[in-house]
């Protein structure tokens, strides 16, 4: 996973809430084996009519938001089902940073582990960004190492991530690698588990 | 301690007793290393996982400990005519990867096939007291059983493929308490339906779920399972139930459960882990079962649900502006009118199956309300088992034959038009009444409309084309 530590990038407002994973990526393309490609399927069915063609009135289809890199959407976002191919295809279309009031677990786990950076703010701070960001032309800036958000217009708002998941973004771990170093633990826990009838 | 005084244990619940019994390493700052006993495996979730391992040389270290099955993409008629060349990449791609790293396959002519949620419990491998993922987000309906069983994605998959660990902040606990009896002819998945309608689609999220209460001790393991399904559609990555004797009952005689003497000793392991008497949750919140009616959703979530005796919401109920914009959204998604009783609602699809509700109970209450009756003409009916096994009882039963005596379509085993992945498909702008967990848009099919329901209120609009109060169609049938 590339490290994650700071991003400045254009904003695109997504206000609703309860976005699904569904929405973000539609089941008929989960059926490829890569984890790369997903982009050009993202939130497909509120972009694409049934012929295929692009749907004037969803905002992603501005060229306005053309190269969009940061999203801020409603709450409860990436709910439904546990699909990785969502983060996969917000990172292939652009998508660095995601701003929320609230997401779902499994979703926002899934982000950190693809080097997308959630972060969550209170509403009327998520409000406030999609207000900004509906102009077309309104960048931001997410510096993770001191937990900030900011435009250059005085915007400034921080956010909470738990340390763990933090130090996986800034340093790109491979976490497997890191659960390895513990393979000694996994073995006793395994041994130790075995002579009881936990199992 | 001072000598002669009894240490009180302090209470705990079955959460705090399952994490603490599969810590495997803790550290200031970091999350619980969490030992997992079993990971279920399907076509969808995986092939990236296991390229991941084959990329850096890793292996699956308990093969014994991962179970695989194909139930996402298979085809529910014509079995192997995969029409899709994709779909048909994908499920070789498991067959080959199972091969390669010795995991034990459910594959598509296996008479275990099925949906991995139900085959899972079927084959006893869901057992109280383990921690069970699976790259799936209904993954909960395990925790039926009393097992810490949740949904992760492909990275955590590989994770667990390659170490049977992952890193897990320890959830807070809430209580979900069901008080007093369910009334006749209603179902849990109506509780379920209910629950989520009262507390909303996200009050689970950063919590496992215990469902207690005299209504949900007196469910079947079956009902119990449909439950635990819903969690996540509450936003909660787990739900679970303590065990008791209905759970040791259901396991006796399982394939992969012990037997005899060392029956006796899991069942005395297994009672252990239910939440002591005084447990303190980080939450709970209750509901009145006798409160709860047969349920119809309305709208393109879960919470967006109503009695069958109650109208459609108009966007002025929202409570905020967000809410207000989200319901008149949901509307015109679902071709509804403010204010509609949901009862004049007409269906043009029935699917009856999914890990919600495609048990062999599922369809025989199913099948009791179609019983020498005919699908009504505008409808087109389908029951999908949830497995092989399933679906070898139900025919032992005679059941496919009252439904296709009805008019109804029986299939064979998979998740099918739960969300539409194989040629399943609602197409767009049509109605079906759904026995599975999501209404999300476009879940089974671009633009297609979803209605969740329990297995007999959907019967009975198959019957009728239109919803209606099963209660009142299993007294005095139109």
């Amino acid at each position: 996973m590339e490290p994650v530590k700071h991003h400045t990038g254009l904003v695109y407002p997504l206000n609703r809430s309860n976005i699904d994973t569904d929405q973000i990526i539609p089941k008929q393309f989960l059926k490829r084996i890569e984890r790369q490609g997903f982009g050009q399927f993202l939130f497909y069915n509120w972009r694409y009519d049934n012929e295929g063609n692009p749907k004037q009135n969803f905002s992603l289809n501005d060229p306005a938001y053309e190269g969009a890199s940061i999203l801020v959407a409603g709450e409860n976002f990436g709910c439904g089902s546990s699909r990785e191919h969502a983060p996969w295809a917000l990172q292939d279309f652009g998508f660095k940073v995601i701003i929320a009031p609230s997401f779902a677990d499994i979703f926002y786990n899934n982000c950190v582990k693809n080097g997308i950076l959630p972060v969550q703010l209170p509403e009327e701070q998520t409000s406030e960004l999609v207000k900004k960001a509906e102009s077309g032309n309104y960048n931001l800036s997410a510096d993770l190492k001191n937990q900030v958000v900011y435009d250059d217009t005085g915007f400034e708002a921080s956010f909470e991530i738990v340390n763990y998941l933090k130090e996986m973004l800034l340093n790109g771990w491979d976490e497997i690698a890191v659960t390895l170093t513990h393979q000694d633990k996994i073995d006793a826990f395994e041994q130790a588990q075995e002579k009881t009838t936990s199992i | 301690m001072p000598k002669g005084v009894t240490h009180m244990a302090t209470p705990k619940t079955i959460i705090d007793k399952i994490w603490e019994q599969h810590v495997v390493h803790q550290e200031e700052n970091k999350p619980d290393l969490l030992y997992i006993d079993l990971q279920l495996v399907h076509e969808v979730t995986s092939p990236q996982a296991f390229e991941g391992l084959r990329m850096k040389g890793r292996s699956v270290r308990r093969p014994d400990r991962t179970f695989a099955t194909m139930d996402h993409n298979v085809p529910t008629v014509a079995r192997h005519i995969i029409n899709d060349p994709v779909s048909k990449k994908q499920m070789e791609t498991l067959q080959k990867n199972c091969e390669e790293f010795n995991v034990p396959l459910a594959d598509i002519d296996h008479p275990d096939q099925g949906i991995v949620h139900v085959i899972g419990p079927e084959l006893g491998l869901t057992q109280p007291g383990k921690t069970i993922v699976c790259g799936d987000s209904h993954t909960s309906t395990h925790g039926a059983f009393g097992a810490l069983a949740f949904g992760i994605g492909t990275s955590e998959v590989e994770h667990v493929l390659a170490t049977q660990t992952l890193w897990q902040a320890r959830p807070k606990s809430m209580n979900v308490k069901v008080n007093g009896q369910l009334n006749p002819a209603v179902t849990a998945k109506d509780l379920i339906l209910a629950i989520i309608a009262k507390f909303g689609v996200k009050f689970g999220t950063g919590y496992v779920v215990e469902y207690t209460g005299e209504a949900i001790r007196n469910l079947t393991m079956e009902e119990r399972m449909t439950v635990c399904n819903m969690s996540i559609e509450a936003g909660a990555r787990a739900g679970l139930i303590s065990p008791d004797a209905t759970t040791f009952d259901y396991l006796k005689g399982r394939r992969h459960v012990p037997e005899g003497e060392a029956f006796e000793k899991a069942v005395d392991y297994w009672s252990s882990l239910a939440s002591d008497e005084g447990a303190a949750y980080d939450a709970t919140v209750e509901i009145a079962a006798d409160e709860v009616e047969p349920q119809v959703t309305w709208g393109t979530n879960p919470s967006m649900c109503i009695p069958v005796s109650g109208h459609v919401p108009a966007p002025e109920d929202g409570h905020s502006a967000a809410d207000k914009e989200e319901i008149e959204r949901a509307l015109e998604y679902m071709g509804l009118e403010a204010n509609q009783p949901i009862s004049s609602v007409t269906v043009d699809h029935v699917f009856i199956g999914s890990c919600t509700n495609s048990r062999l109970s599922d369809l025989r209450r199913a099948a009791k309300v179609v019983e020498g009756k005919k699908v009504h003409p505008s409808v087109k009916a389908m029951v999908v088992p949830g497995s092989q096994t399933v679906k070898k009882a139900a025919e032992a039963e005679g059941l496919d034959k009252t439904f296709t005596d009805a008019g109804f379509e029986w299939r064979e085993a998979g998740c099918s038009m739960c969300l539409a992945m194989n040629d399943d498909i609602v197409p767009p702008g049509e109605r079906c009444a759904s026995t599975s967990n999501r209404n999300f848009e476009g879940r089974q099919g671009n633009e297609a409309r979803t209605h969740l329901v329990a297995p007999e209120m959907a019967a009975a609009a198959a019957v009728e084309g239109r919803f209606v109060d099963v209660r009142s169609y299993l007294t005095a049938p139109v």
